[in-house]
């Protein structure tokens, strides 16, 4: 029999706010341990919360992106269960009255080849909720450790329909997430750093029923690859117990990344009596359609659409946009480089190939560097986007080659130059200059008569050992095309 | 929520993560018990349409602007702490559920 | 002890004389320490007290008021604070084991007011641990005692804050009211006792017990001082959501401009059966004196009071069982030396720390929020708790205020009714509903039973209108000051 998987994912998603959801000390990553805590987070006798005015702002933002129904009132509530992570052992979380509603996320299936665009279509969400987040809890052999920093940071829950079917879909829905949330400045995204987190709700069922199975939920995918394979390997785990007629129990399974594959955690019978009600301490949020209005200016564009918009009014390459689109910050530069660049597809080219190349050795991890220095984005790079246009402009021009700019380019983003500083720094200004040119073509000519013999009978071909001998001459600093011109000028 | 569904001691002492003696077990679910009957008023009171009371005075929007202060040093954070180590807290083995 | 000693004059007199420099703050605080080193043995008023750093706040004062820089009417004055008020780097009990050996590392709102004030902290006061009693029996460091009769409980769950004042130890103190806690205690020790509107006191750094029922107010001997402590501690707080944006007046300037009498209800509910002879009688003499005064009274009807307790008990339990889930032997707490795993310090650690009415209240609590019993316990108490709050709001068209006795009865013994948790949950019956309704309330002493206990009579007022309801108190207590009579210690 064939059997079809039925997905919904809950993402967690860190908000970049400054403070935390309830009290203004900082967040952060890699702080000194619980120094980012004071009597709020800390859950002391008598310390009280305050809301967060800009983590609620950038809910509304995510919410208006996904298109999800912005809650006109929404609430806190509290979730009641002993975690030594959770400093009261309640979480101040939405639970009827959720910041958000309904939405989606555009997806896009792998295509045949990297060159060809693959099927896309939507997945429903159900909600998205604003919650605070726990400590860190490190295991020993004998005991654990917990360090509160991360403990009250605001942390956005996405839960999707069960509405994905197999493990290229998941992946797809998190990249897509991911890209949209990092292009609309509201988190970094970093899966490393836990800033997004992601739970899996599974079940599988006969190909063609419409009945669900019991659903089975994954915790503890914490990498973008960990979700793929831990999602395929519960699908395949359930397909056996049903094929083995073992039954599937209704439980939450901890994924194994080391050892791949997933474990019990509790069952339904165990399930939580998270004791919901509402935090008698905070009071309710009310969204205007003025604060909507002021949101939705701010709005990016989306990446899928942006990738169509390059695809439609620049005939940019699927393979260009495709590359282009999984990062803003690649995108943002593309469009300020294009904007003074003569050719975007040739923009396109050297963004997608040579700066980021250039990008990704320099930011390779060093494993012995104690700390890891800030990632070098393409904002922050020592090749401008008006220096790439100008390089891109004297190609174009004509009075650059193309194998000379390649050599250029790596220089520029080490060193910083432009163009023109390196062209005059190592005297590589084209022989452009018709008189010169002529001379050494004329030289050529006369070196090789037997080439211009064949020539002017009508052998096209016999054209580039002369063109060769050019090139040589002047160490390939000629414009190809000058050359080419006045060779034909002087053979005819 | 009457005396045919007597209150579960056990299990509401494992949500509460309360230890109790077998005595305070059968003190408080005699007691409890009672409270709970007393409570029956509630139970007959007509409250459809009335709105709930959450607070007393009821407000909208009570936040701040998303501004960071310093917070404690690891030492403040950790004075009262049953037990500690590199700057954290200490906690024997957690084990799931 | 001499009747001219400073023990035995009110906030305000001591005020007007640290200002004319008949007495330094220093002296004040050592009579207030040697007061507590005579009595406080029997009546049990103090969980602990830093002198040393009491007589260095009183030392500081006096530098102040000699180079002209009094900051308020309180500088140099001492208050005592309920043990659930976080003082920085004094011990926070909530009269619980669980709690034995952690010191705040910060301040509660009230205490920056206070220090900001000038006025000497001194002081943790005895409670019913976490608030939760109406006898301060339920104390893990043992009761308090009555002044007026030390076999006798001195209420609660503010018994300490009472106490203390009844006792002379100090001239001011501070309690938390979630259901009666400062009123009640106020009425069987005989002295002033209020809780403000809610909101109007921020919570910051109290101890929650139920955070939409819980107030912070003042204890004193008249309502003039009341009104002193309160105008001092009372404003919006940014670090509250709860706390109300409203301006302050001078509540003990406003006492000097009396208001025309007007109109006191008196809610029938409120006068049947249950109430003892002495407490009744006394309350209508109070009434009769008002008529004197040529107030109007009229009975008026509160017709869900009889939902009050079940509502309050489904309520408060519920919060409470939520917010003391933080005790658990983790991060501040002590830790059962039993637990073996992470799951067990919470259950050792909680049965081990907490006392037997703070078991039963948690308990209580996540019963009724427990899935399946939300709906017919927390949501509807909810919903009954809109309709008390309805039947004030029409009172409240009518009347200026709603008189009301305190306590059913004067204090009663010692083991009287701890082990029947609901008549003790009884004897906070008129009290409660001000708590659900998040009204003003004070209870002025209004006299004493033939065996000398005192009798407290409550005031209900409208939101935020405290300076009224104090207005309205004043003109009975200044006639009376019962509140300036001290037991024989
Ligand atoms: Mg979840
Ligand atoms: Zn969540």
């Amino acid at each position: 029999m064939e059997y079809e998987a039925v997905i919904g994912l809950e993402v967690h998603v860190q908000l970049n706010t400054r403070s935390k959801m309830f009290t203004r000390v900082g967040t952060g990553f890699g702080q000194p341990p619980n120094t980012l805590t004071d009597p709020v987070v800390l859950g002391l006798p008598g310390a009280l919360p305050v809301m967060n005015r800009d983590a609620i702002e950038k809910s509304i933002k995510v919410g208006l992106l996904l298109g999800c129904k912005i809650a006109e009132v929404c609430k806190w509530d509290r979730k009641n269960y002993f975690y030594p992570d959770m400093p009261k052992n309640y979480q101040i979380s939405q639970f009827d009255q959720p910041i958000c509603e309904g939405g989606e996320v555009e997806i896009e299936m792998p295509g045949e080849n990297p060159a060809k665009m693959g099927a896309h279509r939507m997945v429903e969400l159900t909600r998205i909720h604003l919650e605070e987040d726990v400590g860190k809890l490190t295991h020993y052999e004998q005991d654990s450790l917990v360090d509160y920093n991360r403990a009250g940071s605001p942390l956005l829950e996405i839960v999707s329909e069960p509405d994905m079917h197999s493990p290229d879909e998941v992946f797809a829905y998190l990249t897509s997430l991911r890209n949209s949330l990092v292009a609309a400045g509201i988190s970094a995204c970093d899966m490393e750093k836990g800033q997004l987190r992601c739970d899996a709700n599974i079940s599988v069922r006969p190909k063609g029923t419409t009945a669900l199975g019991t659903k089975v939920e994954i915790k503890n995918l914490n990498t973008i690859s960990g979700v793929r394979n831990g999602v395929e390997y519960e699908i395949r785990r359930q397909i056996r117990a049903i094929e083995e007629g073992t039954e599937i129990i209704q439980e939450t399974r901890r994924w194994n990344p080391e050892q791949k594959y997933t474990t019990p955690m509790r069952t339904k019978e165990m399930a939580h009596d998270y004791r919901y009600f509402p935090d008698p301490d905070l009071m309710p949020v009310k969204i205007d359609e003025a604060w909507i209005d002021r949101v939705a200016k701010e709005l990016p564009e989306k990446p899928f659409d942006k990738q169509r918009r390059y695809q439609e009014e620049m005939n940019l390459p699927y393979s260009a946009t495709s590359s282009l689109c999984g990062d803003h910050l690649l995108c943002a530069y593309f469009e300020e480089a294009t904007a003074l660049a003569k050719s975007p597809t040739k923009t396109a080219n050297w963004v997608v190939n040579d700066l980021l190349r250039e990008l990704s050795q320099a930011n390779k991890v060093d494993e012995f560097a104690e700390e890891s220095n800030e990632a070098i984005t393409p904002q922050s790079c020592p090749v401008s986007p008006q220096s790439l246009a100008e390089l891109i402009n004297l190609i174009e021009d004509g009075k650059l080659t193309n194998n000379v700019a390649k050599e250029l380019f790596p220089e520029m983003f080490a060193t910083g130059k432009t163009v023109s500083d390196l062209i005059k720094e190592k005297g590589l200004d084209q022989k452009s200059d018709d008189g010169e040119i002529e001379g050494i073509c004329a030289d050529a000519i006369a070196n090789d008569s037997d080439a211009a013999e064949k020539f002017r009978g009508g052998k096209e071909g016999a054209i580039n050992a002369l063109k060769g001998a050019v090139m040589k001459a002047t160490r390939g600093q000629a414009n190809p095309k000058v050359v080419d011109e006045t060779l034909r000028r002087l053979l005819s | 929520m009457s005396e045919d569904a007597p209150m579960d001691i056990d299990y509401v002492a494992n949500l509460a993560r309360i230890e109790l003696s077998d005595e305070e077990k059968t003190t408080y679910q005699r007691q409890l018990g009672d409270v709970l009957k007393y409570f029956e008023k509630l139970q007959e009171l007509e409250v459809d349409g009335v709105e709930p009371t959450a607070h007393a005075f009821p407000r909208h929007n009570v936040w701040d602007k998303d501004e960071s202060k310093q917070g404690f040093s690891a030492t403040e954070a950790l004075k009262n702490a049953p037990q500690s180590r590199q700057d954290q807290v200490v906690v024997p083995k957690v084990i799931e559920e | 002890m001499s009747p001219d000693s400073p023990i035995f004059k009110t906030a305000t007199e001591l005020s007007a004389d640290l200002t004319a420099g008949k007495i330094s703050s220093v002296e004040l605080t050592r009579a207030m320490i040697e007061r507590v080193e005579t009595v406080d043995e029997k009546v049990h008023a103090f969980l602990h007290l830093d002198q040393e750093d009491a007589l260095a706040q009183a030392k500081a004062s006096d530098e102040r008021r000699s180079k002209g820089e009094c900051l308020s009417p309180l500088d140099g004055i001492p208050v005592g604070l309920k043990d659930v008020i976080s003082v920085k780097d004094q011990p926070l009990t909530a009269a619980s084991k669980i709690l034995e050996n952690y010191r705040s590392p910060y301040d509660a709102t009230v205490t920056v007011k206070l220090k900001e004030a000038g006025a000497v902290v001194a002081g943790r006061l005895n409670l019913d641990e976490f608030a939760m009693g109406s006898s301060t029996e339920n104390s893990a460091y043992g009761p308090t005692r009555n002044p007026w009769d030390l076999e006798r409980v001195p209420g609660g769950s503010s018994g300490g804050s009472s106490a203390a004042v009844a006792a002379r130890e100090v001239p001011l103190s501070l309690g938390s009211d979630t259901g009666g806690s400062i009123r009640q205690p106020a009425s069987l020790c005989g002295v002033v006792g209020m809780k403000p509107t809610y909101g109007m006191v921020s919570r910051y750094g109290l101890a929650a017990f139920a955070s939409s029922l819980d107030q912070i107010g003042p204890f004193s001997t008249t309502v003039e001082d009341a009104a002193l402590l309160l105008e001092t501690i009372s404003g919006h707080d940014p670090l509250d959501s709860t706390s109300f944006p409203k301006d302050i007046p001078s509540y003990s300037g406003e006492l000097k401009n009396p208001a025309q009498p007007g109109v006191i209800g008196l809610p029938k509910e409120f006068f049947g059966p249950g109430m003892d002879d002495e407490v009744r009688a006394k309350v209508d003499q109070t009434i009769e004196h008002y008529r004197s005064l040529g107030y109007q009274t009229k009975e008026v009807s509160l017709p869900s009071t009889d939902l009050s307790i079940p509502v309050y008990y489904v309520i408060a339990t519920a919060e409470a069982s939520s917010n003391l889930a933080r005790y658990d032997g983790i991060r501040y707490t002590s830790r059962s030396e039993r637990a073996q795993n992470a799951i067990d310090v919470y259950a050792k650690s909680r049965g081990e720390g907490f006392g037997s009415e703070v078991k039963r209240r948690c308990l209580l609590g996540a019963y009724g929020l427990s899935s399946g019993y939300y709906d017919a316990y927390y949501l509807r108490a909810q919903k009954a708790r809109t309709l008390i709050r309805q039947d004030f709001e029409r009172v409240f068209k009518e009347v200026d205020a709603v008189l009301t006795p305190t306590a059913p009865t004067p204090a009663f013994k010692f083991g009287e009714k701890s082990e029947d948790p609901i008549s003790m949950y009884l004897s906070d019956i008129y009290t409660i509903s001000t708590n659900l309704a998040g009204l003003p309330g004070i209870s002025v002493p209004c006299g004493f039973t033939q065996s000398g206990l005192p009798v407290g009579m409550q005031l209900i007022g409208q939101a935020f209108e405290e300076s009224k309801l104090l207005n309205i108190a004043h003109a009975y207590d200044r006639d009376h000051l019962y509140g300036r009579q001290a037991p024989n210690l």
